[in-house]
């Protein structure tokens, strides 16, 4: 074979991709139109859906735009909103944040979308924030995160650290034991979240026997498994993400520690990741969420049911993709009340907005554009799914800088 | 008592460093085949590991649809032979297609696995999904044997042992056997065994596989301790790199060493520090130590003219 043709072929390999590229991103090439008002357009209106659907994140992020994807035809059928079909713009963030900012940039300027639905991780959002902050637009952000933030032009559908963590120290001090262990990946969430809990024992009367943290993706925990087992902790507190889980959970029962021995109780895994770990692997352990697929409730099992009939049986619901479901009504329950796509009108128009998730009723807290939540804390069944031990009765307001906690002052001047 | 309870740890942190270091060597053997021997930048080695971890995942989905229930437990190690040559087969057809024509163009082969590897991880992605998948551990897996205060697990044990077979039918074959000996000759001196009459051509063909067929038993061994999902291979593929440069390329025995070497370093930093901590201390040593020797722990002497 002389060098031409090899030229040739490697050229073809690399044309390979780039079509492979290019086909992602043309299915979802709007034209762009003129338009009196953000979005509308004779009868429909657009909105965005921005999640990372190639990439690390897809693992998580696809489940959230089949939620709103839903959501919206639901909508759809019953009327749309203000009597306009909802027109979905999907992009693909890419597990990549830069494109997310890109995306969001592209989806406000050149689609000219009422509001976009997107996002997984903070880094994600923070690509996002000055891009809907600059162009006035409006996102809906429906993932737990580590608060201290509050944007005009953001709405969060996930629990803040008020509405998860500090609820979670409280049931554990209160009922397996004084003594925590926290770990964690090695990046912001985490160690914003162990500094509230530090804070929190502390003043709540717990102990801290160790605090480590382990890269991303790290995945041989024999170390760290027997650090654990020389401080002998009551209980764990686990905000490793992603793979690591896998790995952690899987050592853990090797080297003999249960959930009888030492439960870890953990914010970042819900009914989708524990498919990936194993519920013999898990079962026992706890976690603290705003929602769970067992809820009994009719709303609930409506929803598990369609979801389950639209994108596979085998699939499962959780908190994020009950998040994100209800986020597409909640602006259309906000655009109805302000009767207009308009971002500052449907923002003014959003205090107080309710709607009846699966989950329970759900309400946008007007000053600071987070949800009125129920904090649940569940143990991990053997068959993957989770069931409730506690919770918090009403809805808990979201406090994102913990403003309402005396123990927290100075956490967030601190940052 | 104190002291019991220090030479406990000093116990169960020496097996910690050897398993790992065990299944630093697993994921690296594979490589110091197609990368150490071959001189391929092999960038598609990780998903090898992932196409043998998904294998295992698929032997574990047909036992527990096909097989009456007591086989169940044995589908393990059905799914080790199967890993090997799934992933031999396609590191072969991968050699035939695409290697071949780029030996001695390191860059070029490391930019045309890497693309491989973007292709082998959607492939993944389209047939199994994004999310990562369950594999159960076999029941004769579960728990560990109890050395004093020191627990074991079975797991961690097998591994070793899976190490220890790879490693000796590895030696057995490259010195011991007719094809074997072909191979180190035409990697240790291309023209001249060339000349002696062997068909390098072949034997390219056949080191490669066996190189990705040890990926493929690697993956085996990575459904027992972690994630199953499209991209581990990612997370496995510096480690396995970082092994073989430290260990000398183009030899087995500094792999091994290599492995040992970074894997207890790595787990008795971690335990006086931490994760993050032992990764940068292992970096930082590793370029320190090329510094010195800058073809490894053992280098090759060859009179070939590279």
């Amino acid at each position: 074979m002389g060098k031409m043709t090899k030229n040739l072929f490697l050229m073809l390999v690399i044309l390979t991709f780039m079509l492979a590229g290019c086909v992602g991103s043309n299915a979802t090439n709007n034209e762009s139109d003129t338009s009196d008002e953000k979005g509308e357009k004779g009868d429909t209106v657009k909105v965005g859906v921005l999640h990372s659907l190639s990439g690390t994140m897809a693992i998580s992020e696809v489940s959230l735009k089949n939620a709103e994807l839903m959501a919206i035809e639901e909508i759809n059928e019953a009327g749309g909103v203000l009597g306009k079909k909802i027109e979905p713009v999907i992009e693909d963030g890419a597990s990549d944040w830069p494109t997310f900012a890109e995306k969001a940039k592209k989806l406000l300027q050149s689609d000219e979308v009422a509001t976009i639905f997107g996002g997984w991780t903070s880094a994600s959002r923070k690509a996002m924030l000055p891009v809907v902050e600059q162009n006035n637009g409006l996102l809906w952000y429906p993932v737990q995160y580590e608060g201290m933030e509050s944007s005009p032009n953001i709405f969060y559908t996930g629990a803040t650290t008020n509405q998860q963590i500090v609820p979670a120290v409280s049931w554990l001090l209160e009922n397996k034991g004084k003594k925590f262990f926290l770990i964690g990946s090695d990046y912001v969430f985490p160690r914003t979240a162990n500094k509230i809990i530090k804070a929190q024992l502390k003043a709540e009367g717990g102990e801290l026997l160790g605090e480590e943290y382990t890269p991303l993706g790290h995945t041989d925990y024999s170390t760290l498994i027997s650090k654990i087992k020389a401080a002998k902790p009551d209980v764990i507190f686990n905000t490793l993400n992603g793979d690591s889980n896998v790995a952690f959970f899987k050592q853990l029962k090797d080297a003999g520690i249960g959930p009888k021995d030492m439960p870890v109780l953990s914010v970042s895994i819900a009914e989708e990741e524990i498919r990936g770990i194993g519920g013999d692997v898990l079962a026992g352990h706890y976690t603290a969420w705003n929602y769970y697929q067992t809820i009994d409730t009719p709303e609930n099992k409506d929803f598990v049911e369609k979801y389950k009939a639209k994108y596979g049986e085998e699939l499962v619901t959780d908190d994020p993709i009950e998040a994100a479901y209800f986020a597409v009504y909640l602006w259309a329950a906000a655009v109805e009340k302000a009767g207009s796509f308009d971002v500052d009108k449907v923002r003014a128009a959003s205090d107080g907005i309710e709607v009846q998730a699966p989950g329970g009723k759900v309400k946008i807290e007007g000053s600071n554009q987070h949800t009125w939540k129920v904090v649940r804390i569940g143990e991990i069944q053997e068959d993957g799914l989770i069931k409730e031990l506690w919770n918090s009765g009403e809805a808990v307001k979201p406090d994102p800088y913990l403003e309402g906690y005396d123990w927290a002052k100075g956490l967030s001047s601190g940052e | 008592m104190k002291g019991g309870a220090a030479m406990e740890i000093w116990a169960s942190q020496l097996f910690n460093g050897l398993s790992y270091s065990s299944f630093l060597l697993l994921i690296a053997l594979g490589l110091a085949i197609t990368f150490g021997l071959m001189k391929v930048m092999n960038m598609a080695h990780g998903d090898m590991i992932m196409i043998g971890a998904y294998v295992t995942y698929s032997t574990q989905l047909i036992f527990s649809s096909f097989m009456p229930q007591n086989m169940f437990d044995y589908y393990f190690l059905f799914s080790i032979p199967i890993a090997f040559v799934v992933t031999a087969c396609i590191g072969w057809i991968l050699e035939k297609s695409l290697i071949q024509f780029l030996y001695n163009r390191p860059l070029d082969s490391m930019l045309a696995t890497w693309g491989v590897s973007l292709i082998l991880q959607q492939i993944a992605r389209t047939i199994f999904g994004a999310p990562n998948v369950a594999v159960k551990t076999p029941s004769w897996l579960d728990g560990g044997l109890q050395i004093a205060a020191v627990t074991l697990p079975y797991k961690r044990l097998f591994i070793l042992v899976l190490v220890g077979l790879c490693l000796t039918g590895l030696y057995v074959y490259l010195y011991r056997t007719a094809a074997g000996r072909r191979m180190t000759a035409v990697t240790l001196n291309r023209q001249m065994a060339s000349c002696l009459g062997v068909n390098t051509r072949k034997v390219d063909a056949g080191a490669f596989a066996l190189g990705s067929g040890l990926g493929g038993v690697a993956g085996c061994a990575l459904t027992l301790l972690g994630p199953v999902g499209p991209t581990v291979g990612t997370n496995y593929i510096i480690d396995a790199f970082m092994i073989v440069i430290l260990g000398g390329i183009g030899n087995l025995k500094g792999t091994l060493i290599g492995a040992v070497v970074i894997g207890l370093i790595s787990t008795f930093v971690e335990f006086g520090s931490s994760a993050t901590i032992a990764k940068v201390v292992v970096f930082a040593l590793i370029i320190l130590f090329l510094q010195w020797k800058p073809f490894g722990l053992i280098s090759t002497r060859s009179r070939a003219l590279d």
